[in-house]
């Protein structure tokens, strides 16, 4: 009795979840601009959706700049935090609470927080703005993912390498950066899709001349929804489905070999 | 040892200009006249009847669907925690994988849905019913809300309750204790971390969107971000935009102290 009502509760929140996107993906596939009348089945949304040049540039730099801000933010994330270990401790808890904050302060704070120092210091909104938005809120991410990972046994390791006669730079490589990976990858997953999620920042930050995904679909939602925009919500959701999926078949087959292995 | 503290410059470079020189860029501009002295009309400006009007309905929204939230993801935490699928992760995937959609495209799906030629209207007109005005009320912002946020509210409350220990319930069960007694003493308690940092999740974006309003109001209901927004954008009144922002990052600031008092571990689960 129990169990059924928890099954029933779970489909409950599972439709209320996923009706809305199944019915964008459904009109996506729909002939007709009407979002109630199904008149027959069609592609055109999808071909109006690649032939744009618009929508192919917000892509293109939705995509780019979410790269770009990961890679960057997982540099100076990573170096941050080893520096910070050399650091007295007051030192360090000073600089982590100001890592804190574009993490817990509101996006629309943040973005005009930013918009005013652009403009204060003549920096042409743009690409490049954007850019160094996204990576402002992406550091504190890669901090936070990677600092757990830094401990005395690193440091143990890494005197060890170096009493056994390691230069400097090889115990860096063969020790340190291999005990940091797994939260240096956990902290360019997690930039990477902050930023492609963006909206309140880079509407901020941007200039007028660029778009990425949402903004071009902010300012669509004013002058009336395109279906190329359902067409665009199907492949990302297909998207995100099947980067989980793999992600998830990948972290049970490590699961299944750490449990052999133990 | 491994670390050099010169590592750490690039990062204090990008604190500065990233965080410290912006937010005090809001504070210059939040106490400044246009005319350049100082002033604090743009802060005094809060209290003018349009501006108080938001203000209320953003903390009325916002308190409505956190705790709608809350009562939503609570028993979904706990049916994640003792479920199968919990444990294979699969429902846990099912919970992230709207996220990893754009949210303006799941805001825009409540559009379709709501709207007068929309699908539920065309549910409701085939049923012999008349048609109703679903979108631009405040009924739309709150279900907006809670659509997008439910999973920042699921994903730390289960973060949580799945790490209670069974011995524990069912300690409180051999000493007698009822199964409401259990929830109040013991479940409620150790989730309370998990609940903190999902209320702040919830709570902050719900009270600072200026999107939802915009997209399910119908620019017709003016939440205190869509003020700030127009003072931006459409006024181009950086001053009173960035009073505006002080005041409400005053409420962001006095919530988290709030919520804070409750949650002994200091934030540790807010990722």
């Amino acid at each position: 009795m129990k169990k059924t009502l928890g099954n029933i509760y779970i489909v409950i929140i599972m439709l209320f979840l996923y009706l809305p996107i199944l019915t964008l993906i459904a009109l996506s596939f729909n002939e007709a601009k009407s979002m109630s009348v199904w008149t027959g089945f069609s592609l055109r949304w999808y071909e109006e959706l690649f032939g744009s040049k618009l929508m192919m540039s917000a892509i293109a730099n939705t995509f780019s700049i979410a790269i770009l801000a990961a890679l960057i933010a997982t540099v100076v994330g990573t170096m941050a935090v080893l520096g910070m270990a050399a650091m007295k401790p007051r030192h360090e808890n000073m600089l982590m609470a100001f890592n804190n904050i574009p993490m817990l302060n509101a996006d629309i704070v943040t973005g005009i927080a930013l918009m005013l120092f652009f403009l204060m210091i003549h920096w042409p909104r743009g690409y490049m703005s954007i850019l160094f938005a996204h990576t402002t809120f992406c550091i504190p991410y890669v901090i936070l993912s990677v600092k757990p990972r830094l401990n005395m046994n690193t440091d143990r390791l890494f005197e060890a390498a170096l009493d056994l006669g390691a230069s400097e730079k090889y115990a860096f490589r063969k020790i340190v950066i291999p005990e940091l990976k797994p939260g240096i990858m956990t902290g360019f997953l997690l930039s990477f899709t902050m930023s492609v999620d963006d909206f309140i920042i880079t509407y901020f930050t941007r200039g007028a001349g660029i778009n990425t995904i949402s903004t071009l679909i902010y300012s669509q939602v004013k002058v009336g929804i395109r279906p190329s925009m359902f067409a665009l919500s199907t492949i990302i959701f297909l998207v995100a489905l099947v980067v989980l999926i793999i992600v998830n078949v990948r972290q049970k087959r490590e699961d299944m070999l750490l449990a052999a292995g133990a | 040892m491994a670390s050099k503290k010169r590592f750490a410059v690039p990062f204090i470079i990008w604190i500065i200009a990233g965080t410290v020189i912006p937010l005090a860029s809001i504070a210059y501009y939040g106490f400044s006249s246009r005319s350049g002295g100082f002033t604090f009309a743009n802060i005094m400006a809060m209290f003018q009847h349009d501006h108080m009007q938001a203000l209320g309905l953003s903390l009325l929204l916002a308190v409505i669907s956190t705790v709608i939230c809350l009562i939503l993801a609570f028993p979904m935490a706990m049916i994640l925690r003792e479920s199968k699928w919990g444990k294979q992760g699969f429902l846990i995937f099912v919970i992230i994988l709207p996220m990893w959609m754009n949210f303006l495209l799941r805001t825009m799906a409540w559009q379709v849905l709501l709207e007068r030629q929309g699908v539920i209207n065309a549910v409701i007109t085939a049923m012999g019913l008349p048609r109703q005005e679903l979108m631009n009320t405040p009924g739309a912002i709150v279900l907006g809300m809670v659509y997008d946020f439910l999973p920042f509210m699921i994903l730390p409350i289960y973060n949580t309750v799945s790490k209670i220990d069974n011995h524990l319930i069912e300690a409180a069960y051999d000493l007698g204790a009822s199964k409401a007694m259990t929830y109040a003493k013991v479940i409620i308690p150790l989730s309370v971390p998990g609940i903190v940092s999902g209320i702040t999740m919830v709570f902050i974006p719900a009270l600072t969107t200026f999107v939802i309003s915009n997209m399910l109001g119908g620019g017709k209901i003016n939440l205190i971000g869509n003020i700030i927004e127009q003072e931006f954008t459409v006024n181009s009144n950086w001053y009173l935009g960035s009073g505006l922002s002080l005041v409400m990052m005053v409420f962001i600031i006095a919530s988290m102290l709030l919520l804070q008092k409750f949650d002994k571990t200091g934030g540790q689960n807010l990722i």
